[in-house]
């Protein structure tokens, strides 16, 4: 019975988090049906992550083979969400447990110190425990003090990245209610900073015109698909058709690398349908607590809540911190780094955001330079991150926001001085 | 049983935020409807009495069959309850 317990049913993370969202259910007294619709779907949800990782697994065998074929070394497209999803494969309880206790951790904070923010970006809460628990794992961690320490790190970086760009956010907002909660928030903070020190708010993006034509590329499904696709047709030359023919068994190269790039964009669509359903009834139970048990506490939200506040800036960010991405491409080999090939949907979600922290404390020219420097940012920090994920550094995909950089890095060399 | 669909890029935050804030101005007015949150590729297949989202991403979605509210302000509960009481 205890084997079962310890093994079967908490070893099983999809289980785990199914009875979390049960016992979140059934503390707010929520009727049965719904208390068994959402633990059903929070229990599928889970499942569906490891359904997507198999998926663009697949398709990043084809890319590795691909681009190492055609330069002899590795390139690894950032995607946090594939990567996530992969980390579950073999760490999926250790993520859950640092995902709740995280959560406990952002209340205590919350309800006790000055930091009065609720962090309800719950997907990057999930993420976030996921690379904590790879880090602490190669790091030779086990059990309770791995949970711990990593709850305490993942409820502290809730509350503190808000805090840090609050004075920021104030200056997009026009407001104090609200806050920024994304771990991408490294990236954000230093484009404020750039922007402070080249530009000049009063001169701001939105007083020019921008074609909206880029819009379409808010479109996760169809903007993976692209970069995909580019990617694969860009290498195509270097590695050579007859190593392509060779992966597809004999299909006609083009046809096999455009099936691969959408066979990926597919399983990043399969994460981000399991993601929605595995914290569907968790962030609301999370905020239903929060409400009741920290006066006057601050939502902090997903980066795009910021974007209807200056949408040029939106763009512009995105095209400068994809520049950013680009020039880094010959940037890292310089250095010895492995090359970070930059993808679209980091550089969207990110790039855009930095765009307007840059354009709230330096206008236009804060816009530009903020993001491109976010772009260099989202491109070094992810490639100094693989040496700490053990395995994992090994796969074409890795944590693409700057955070789980910036944690991951400080606390993967830091374990390494005591083992 | 009317439908809101809450629409992002990635149908993760905002959308997420969004739908929870919508569930509670409904009970606040007395009415009763489903309310989801999904992603703008997602959203095109799916069925609602009335799609709500940043401008800029909805304005994608407003073929002339579907009834598609963009919001400005996202967090701007007030403009949300006024679209909720007149589309429903």
């Amino acid at each position: 019975m205890f084997e079962l317990i310890m093994n079967d049913i908490l070893g099983t993370p999809a289980i785990l988090i199914g009875l979390f969202a049960l016992i979140g259910l059934l503390l707010q007294k929520k009727s049965a049906t719904d208390t068994v619709s959402g633990t059903l779907k929070t229990t599928m949800g889970f499942l569906l992550l490891g359904v997507g990782a198999a998926v663009v697994s697949d398709s990043l065998g084809t890319f590795r083979s691909m681009f190492e074929a055609a330069f002899q070394i590795q390139g690894v497209v950032p995607n946090t969400d594939a990567m996530a999803a992969i980390a579950q494969e073999n760490y999926g309880t250790e993520t859950a447990l640092i995902m709740i206790f995280g959560m406990v951790v952002n209340l205590l904070l919350a309800r006790f110190t000055p930091f009065k923010y609720v962090f309800l970006t719950g997907h990057h809460t999930l993420y976030m425990a996921a690379m904590l628990a790879v880090v602490l794992v190669t790091g030779g961690m086990s059990g309770v003090p791995l949970v711990l320490i990593g709850s305490l790190i993942l409820g502290a970086a809730m509350v503190i990245a808000p805090a840090v760009l609050q004075p920021f956010t104030r200056k997009i907002t026009g407001n104090d209610d609200l806050a920024l909660g994304h771990f991408g928030t490294f990236g954000y903070f230093t484009a404020g900073l750039v922007g402070k020190l080249v530009g000049n708010p009063e001169k701001s993006t939105e007083t020019i015109q921008i074609p909206k034509s880029l819009g379409f590329l808010r479109d996760t499904s169809v903007a993976v698909s692209l970069t995909m696709a580019l990617l694969f047709f860009a290498i195509t030359p270097f590695a050579g058709i007859a190593v392509i023919e060779e992966l597809s068994g004999g299909t006609n190269y083009a046809v096999f690398i455009l099936i691969q790039a959408i066979t990926f964009a597919a399983g990043v669509y399969i994460i981000l349908a399991g993601v929605r359903m595995a914290i569907g009834e968790i962030v609301p139970a999370f905020k239903g607590i929060a409400d009741k048990f920290v006066k006057g506490a601050k939502p902090a939200l997903d980066a795009p809540t910021v974007f209807p506040f200056a949408p040029n800036a939106v763009i512009i960010g995105f095209l400068c911190s994809f520049a950013g991405g680009i020039a880094s491409i010959f940037l890292l080999p310089l250095v010895g780094l492995t090359v970070i090939v930059p993808g679209l949907v980091p550089h969207f979600f990110c790039g855009a955001t930095a765009g307007v922290y840059g354009n709230a404390t330096g206008g236009l020219r804060g816009a530009v330079v903020g993001s491109f420097v976010n772009g260099i940012l989202i491109s070094f920090l992810p490639a100094l991150l693989l040496p700490v994920l053990g395995s994992l550094g090994l796969e074409s995909t890795t944590f693409g926001d700057t955070d789980f950089g910036i944690i991951g890095i400080l606390l993967g060399y830091f374990i390494q001085l005591f083992s | 049983m009317k439908k809101v669909l809450v629409v992002c890029g990635n149908g993760l935050g905002s959308s997420f935020i969004v739908e929870m804030n919508v569930k509670k101005i409904l009970a606040e007015l007395g009415i009763d409807a489903e309310v989801n949150h999904t992603d703008l590729a997602s959203s095109k297949s799916e069925q609602a009495d009335l799609y709500i989202g940043a401008a800029d991403i909805v304005e994608q979605l407003n073929d002339g069959t579907r009834n598609v509210v963009g919001l400005n302000n996202l967090l701007d509960n007030e403009a949300i309850k006024d679209v909720l009481r007149s589309n429903l």
